[in-house]
């Protein structure tokens, strides 16, 4: 059984014990373990059930890489499934639960499938409940689901207490890694007077070396350690970063690293994780290797671990995973573990070498260690159920059907030799080189990642290199199976990839079934997926999948390394970004009052406009009523601050808009208004607004709410791309105006009783004039343009006064009943003037001539954007469909969106249709249902009935008439 | 992610402060122009597999379009240069020429 | 005539760094040929043309380079109209723009040996090559800012009025205690 030693642990202060519980149990631990030493230490070496089998599983690693042991951390808004035991550092009060078993993990009815094992082969699920389709959905999945995966969710209500950030810092040298190489790496860039970042993934810097008491420079390696370190970190150019992992390298030197600050202290005022966003000149990779475990029989069970995992436990932690531990080996370093293990005392039965012979200087001092070596050996299978009993041993060459000797052990320490993590190096394109000696993947120094100057900027130093220090040791023996024939009963218990629960068996079984590609074996068995992205069993599992096929491990070469390196939050990920502050939220500078009067909001790109102002005990949909209503009777307002206004100003001005717009308007008159059209080169319309000319050069053009920036955008696009001779300046004005629409019948009164120095009758104002001047105290610009059919004005005044004249107008205006309107009356307003609205008859494939809007193209103009896009044969079709407006029979209101369907299917097997509802309103000026639509040529269909498709599945019949529903003639905007 | 050096305001920065704006040095074609030379000004795409010139807008900063080389394989890039030219620097074409002799030309 | 209200309205925050709304500020973009802009600056605000991303600051205000063709000029809110309209006179026939935007947008000062460990959460920008005068347009988390160093550890910021709370979240939230970071010293 693992327990505590009496003594040693580099990392534990056991003057500070700390209690956690475990599945509800309290156990005890000391300052500086990880949780999976403290579990180890209070003697729980069960810590979970696998992903398919339900099998019992424990701790096999002591790092990143772990595989299996997995738990629920925290509780409610502190709860985080799949947490690595490995890679937690133990705090008072921690709570852990494991995963993936039902009741319980003592008692798992689950593990049946453990029984069953014969019938869930690679691809079973693909293969089993392919068919009948809709019991996928329904029946298999929700099934599947349930018994198999990792940890539960956090509970939908919850919402994470904690909080994130991220940074953007810039270096000259990014190191990963502060092992030996890293600090030797950084120490050096650093003296060289670079910016360097040093990042270590965990809470302590040197890597192997001070676990494995080596010497540096002629220096112990932990004094060495902590010297460079410290020399690091007091120096000004460099950054050193503990519990901060480089979770990916992206192009140009970008990465991104994961600072954990406060996962060891919950609660602490501190962002909990801090996602790094780097640009590094150079980025050194010195990311160490990682051990590989051995395929054999039963090598899953808990207490068989990775033989350098056991040597941290102890050196770490001084935490023994048994009371007689074996080890089993294809190299020397593993013989490190079982002299580390005999030190302190525990027993080690033999060394398994699976080498003929076992020559080198480690097994020679594990021998004068009175460490029994059995060489040319292999485990044929682990004895146990939940625990290590024992190991059966038999011939390394052999299909193990002879049992030469039974060990009697508790826990098991098993070595196949390391792999360079070379992920850094692979995310971006760096290639690598197969390494027979070693039998692993190592950095092809001639094909690196490349950088936005067409060089490498990835470099792997140390073990990440290949250079595992293996220098005096005997060579060792590449082992992918044990023993080497193994037997299907035995290669069927032997685990690749525990997290998944595939075996060797799986992976043999995908190539006989023609999977010759490893991308394809592992999705088919799922090799090297989730969480642990196959940290332990890549190798193996492609060294099998190459036995299997009869090729070199170089000819199928490895799965792409994707980053994330270890999975990160999600917190980190959105950093700051959520809550208020998820996107911007973009206000007018009435923006207050609405919220004060309880508007109900309508997004409008990152705009929020009020939707309507809903009173006491009033819906929405009467909300929308009254205000339409109250504004046609007497007075409305609305915040129109969104509006796009853009100035255009300079002696090619003219010219620019005659280009831009569909109409002229270069003949516009100063003080004059007029609506225009802008299309893109296709000829499909792309926004529309009044242009008013306010000066000799200078002209200002109204946007949609939503297409400013983008209007903007396009404007200067064509000045500085094509007609970068033409003399223009293009301003963008539209958050330096607030704009009020003052609306209705008493509009100008309301205007009037503000005072000023404009005359605002109908005589020296007609209707598309604009004027500046003040109104009550405020300089503003009026514009008499309307989007109602209503008398109206459009008032721009300085942004910061915006609230001021809103206020006023409401005084003003308070005697009428004035109504402050919001988006959903504009519209029902607008459509019950037939007049369009860019997004709602637009989509992006209308030209203006299908909305009635012949009118506003120039006839004259030999050029404007879009004008030979509409040149096209399908364009100048009698064909399309065109707008007209519909009343529907009943009264009722179309759904939107609504098709009018035709009989037979078109080419691509749907439904034929010949239009489709554009808009559709209640309106209450009518009193009934009214609607515009794009139909077949519509125009030429007045009076016809034409049915549109219900949600309910039936039809609507409508009546399709002329689009403009009130006051066709214009007179009461024209007052 | 890509870093760009915008040759208007002389700031890398990464890609997130400019908007891509496809494929450079297209001529426009209005009307009077054959369907053919119509629909190669506004859909045949180059789409290369090596070269390519391509527009940016410094989105977030000056606010400025320029052009930019940049190899669609390895991500190098090549340089940039001001929006108002129709063809790229003779020196940037042949810097591109000793980086990839086998490129065709402008 | 009222008073213009600020979208910030005088907000202030405490925290690893010290947040302050500037208040209604004076803003003139001027649009043209630099060396042409310089000159009327020069005859009507005593104000230099500004280097390559530099801001010069003098005894009526303060004049940032945006672009090559767009200076900004920062002055006393009630005095912008009166100076867009001498610079106006100034240009003369000249092919340049003149516009007042000091509503549009909203300036926030950062101050603190910290500033630049907060500003650096929520901008891609080396602050590192950051000297005292110099202007950088960049964003600030989802929008467009510029911010300019105004000492060691004074800092301003502009962005678009509609998003002045938006930025102003963002950066008292990525300030508040515990975030320290270390990595400007």
């Amino acid at each position: 059984m693992s327990h505590r030693l009496g003594t040693g642990g580099r990392l534990i202060d056991r003057a500070r014990p700390m209690d956690f519980t475990f599945n509800g149990k309290t156990m005890r631990g000391y300052a500086g373990d990880t949780l999976a030493a403290a579990l180890l230490g209070a003697g729980q070496t069960l810590v979970g059930r696998s992903f398919k089998y339900h099998r019992p599983r424990g701790i096999m690693a002591s790092g990143a890489e772990e595989p299996n042991a997995l738990v629920g951390l925290g509780e409610g808004q502190r709860y985080e499934p799949n947490q690595r035991v490995t890679t937690t550092e133990l705090f008072p009060g921690l709570k852990a639960t494991s995963q993936n078993h039902w009741p319980s993990l003592e008692f798992d009815v689950g593990a049946i499938n453990a029984k069953l094992w014969r019938f869930f082969p690679a691809g079973f699920y693909y293969k089993t409940f392919i068919a009948p389709r809709p019991f996928w959905k329904h029946l298999y999945e929700p099934i599947i689901r349930r018994s198999a995966g990792l940890g539960r969710a956090p509970d939908a209500e919850t919402h994470d207490a904690d909080r994130y950030e991220q940074i953007y810092a810039f270096c000259d040298v990014l190191v990963a890694g502060g092992g030996i190489a890293g600090l030797k790496a950084a120490r050096e860039a650093a003296e060289a007077g670079k910016r360097v970042i040093l990042t270590e993934q965990n809470a302590h810097f040197g890597g192997r070396a001070v676990v494995d008491g080596i010497e540096v420079d002629g220096q112990a390696a932990g004094a060495w350690v902590s010297a460079q370190v410290a020399a690091l970190s007091a120096m000004a150019n460099v950054t050193v970063l503990a519990r901060t992992m480089v979770s990916g390298v992206y192009d140009h030197g970008y990465a991104l690293a994961y600072q954990r600050i406060a996962d060891h202290t919950p609660g602490a005022e501190k962002p909990r994780h801090r996602l790094w966003r780097i640009r590094a000149g150079q980025i050194v990779a010195a990311t160490g290797a990682i051990e590989r475990p051995l395929s054999f029989a039963g090598n899953d069970l808990p207490g068989v671990m990775l033989a350098s995992a056991v040597r941290d436990y102890v050196v770490n932690w001084a935490v023994s995973p048994g009371k007689a531990v074996a080890v089993v080996t294809n190299n020397d370093d593993a013989y490190r573990t079982a002299l580390a293990l005999h030190s302190v005392g525990v027993k080690v039965p033999a060394v398994i070498d699976a080498r003929r012979e076992a020559t080198g200087d480690l097994p020679a001092r594990a021998r004068a260690a009175g460490i029994r070596v059995i060489e040319d050996a292999a485990v044929r299978h682990v004895e146990g159920g939940k625990a290590v009993t024992g190991v059966a041993i038999c011939r390394f060459n052999s299909d193990g059907g002879a049992v030469i000797e039974t060990l009697a052990c508790d826990a098991l320490a098993m070595s196949g030799g390391w792999s360079p993590v070379v992920h850094l190096w692979s995310h971006c394109g760096g290639k690598l080189l197969w390494n027979e000696a070693g039998a692993f993947f190592r950095p092809d120094p001639q094909r690196p990642p490349l950088g936005a100057d067409g060089k490498g900027f990835v470099t792997c130093v140390g073990a990440a290199n290949g250079d595992l220090g293996t220098e005096g040791e005997a060579p060792m023996l590449p082992v992918w199976l044990m023993p080497a024939q193994a037997s299907y009963d035995l290669r069927a218990k032997a685990w690749l990839d525990p997290q998944n629960d595939v075996k060797v068996s799986d992976v043999q079984l995908a190539a006989q079934e023609g999977y010759a590609s490893v991308e394809h074996t592992k999705r088919y068995t799922t090799l090297g997926m989730a969480t642990d992205q196959g940290k332990l069993s890549n190798i193996n599992g492609l060294a099998i999948l190459s036995d299997a096929l009869g090729q070199p491990i170089p000819q199928t070469g490895t799965t792409t390394f994707r980053p994330p390196y270890t999975p990160i939050s999600l917190g980190a990920i959105a950093g700051e970004a959520r809550g208020g502050i998820f996107q911007p939220l973009r206000k007018t500078p009435m923006y207050d009052w609405h919220l004060a009067r309880g508007a109900h909001w309508e997004p409008v790109g990152h705009w929020r406009r009020p939707y309507c102002y809903p009173q006491a005990g009033e819906s929405h949909a009467q909300a929308v009523n009254r205000e339409i209503t109250q504004t046609r009777k007497a007075v409305g307002i609305l915040d129109a601050s969104t509006l796009g206004k853009l100035v255009v100003k300079g002696p090619d001005a003219g010219r620019f808009l005659d280009m831009l717009y569909t109409n002229v308007m270069s003949s516009l008159k100063v003080g004059k208004c007029r609506y225009g059209l802008m299309c893109n080169e296709n000829g499909f319309l792309s926004d529309d607004g009044v242009v008013a000319r306010l000066s000799e050069d200078t002209w200002l053009c109204h946007t949609t709410s939503g297409g400013a920036d983008r209007i903007h955008g396009w404007m200067e696009d064509w000045l500085q791309c094509e007609w970068w001779d033409w003399k223009v300046h293009v301003v963008n004005l539209t958050e330096q105006f607030a704009q009020i629409a003052v609306v209705g019948p008493k509009a100008r009164t309301v205007l009037e009783k503000l005072g000023g120095d404009m005359d605002l009758s109908a005589e020296a104002f007609p209707f598309m004039d604009w004027k500046e001047g003040h109104l009550g105290g405020i300089p503003a610009r009026i514009f008499r343009i309307s989007f109602s059919g209503e008398l109206s004005y459009e008032v721009a005044v300085p942004a910061g006064q915006g609230l001021a004249l809103w206020e006023r107008l409401m005084e003003a205006g308070a005697e009428f009943g004035v109504a402050p309107y919001g988006t959903e009356a504009l519209h029902v307003m607008r459509a019950e003037k037939g007049f369009i609205m860019i997004g709602d008859e637009t989509d992006g494939t209308v030209i203006p001539q299908d909305l009635g809007l012949s009118w506003a193209i120039s006839k004259k103009k030999s050029d404007f954007l879009g004008k030979r896009g509409m040149e096209r044969e399908a364009m100048v079709s009698a064909d399309r469909w065109q707008l007209v407006g519909l009343e529907t029979l009943d009264g009722s209101v179309l759904p939107d969106g609504a098709l009018a369907p035709l009989p037979g299917k078109n080419d691509n097997g749907q439904q034929e249709t010949q239009g489709r509802v554009t808009s559709t309103y209640y309106s209450p000026t009518l009193g009934k249902g009214i609607a515009m639509a794009l139909l077949h040529k519509g125009p030429e269909r007045m009076g016809e009935t034409v049915e549109f498709q219900n949600a309910s599945g039936g039809t609507v019949a409508a009546r399709v008439v002329d689009p403009c529903f009130y006051d066709k003639a214009g007179e009461k905007q024209n007052v | 992610m890509l870093l760009l050096s915008c040759p208007c305001c002389g700031v890398t920065a990464e890609e997130t402060e400019f908007a891509n704006g496809g494929e450079a040095h297209l001529k426009r074609f209005g009307p009077g122009s054959t369907d053919a030379e119509y629909e190669a000004y506004m859909f045949a795409r180059k789409n290369p597999r090596g070269v390519h010139f391509e527009r940016w807008r410094h989105a977030y900063g000056c606010g400025k379009w320029f052009l930019m080389a940049r190899d669609t394989m390895t991500l190098e890039v090549y340089g940039t240069y001001k929006a108002q030219t129709s063809a790229p620097p003779e020196e940037l074409q042949a810097h591109i020429k000793a980086r990839r002799p086998e490129w065709e030309g402008f | 005539m009222s008073e213009a209200v600020s979208a910030l309205a005088g907000a202030r925050a405490s925290g690893l760094v010290e947040l302050a709304d500037a208040g209604a500020t004076g803003m003139i973009t001027l649009r043209g040929e630099l060396s042409l802009l310089g000159g009327a600056l020069q005859s009507v605000l005593g104000l230099g043309l500004p280097g390559l991303r530099q801001v010069v600051t003098g005894e009526k205000g303060q004049v940032l380079w945006m672009s090559p063709d767009e200076l900004l000029v920062i002055l006393p809110y009630a005095e912008a109209t009166a100076a867009a309209a001498a610079l106006t006179a100034a240009l003369g026939d000249a092919f340049a723009t003149v516009a007042v935007v000091s509503d549009a947008r909203a300036m926030i000062r950062v101050s603190g040996a910290q500033a630049r460990d907060v500003l650096a959460k929520l901008m891609p920008v080396d602050f590192a090559d950051f000297p005292v005068g110099s202007v950088r347009r960049s964003r600030a988390a989802q929008v467009a800012a510029a911010l300019w160093r105004v000492s060691d550890s004074d800092w301003s910021l502009i962005c678009f009025r509609s998003v002045a709370g938006y930025v102003w979240e963002g950066l008292a939230t990525v300030a508040q205690p515990g975030g320290e970071v270390g990595l400007y010293r």
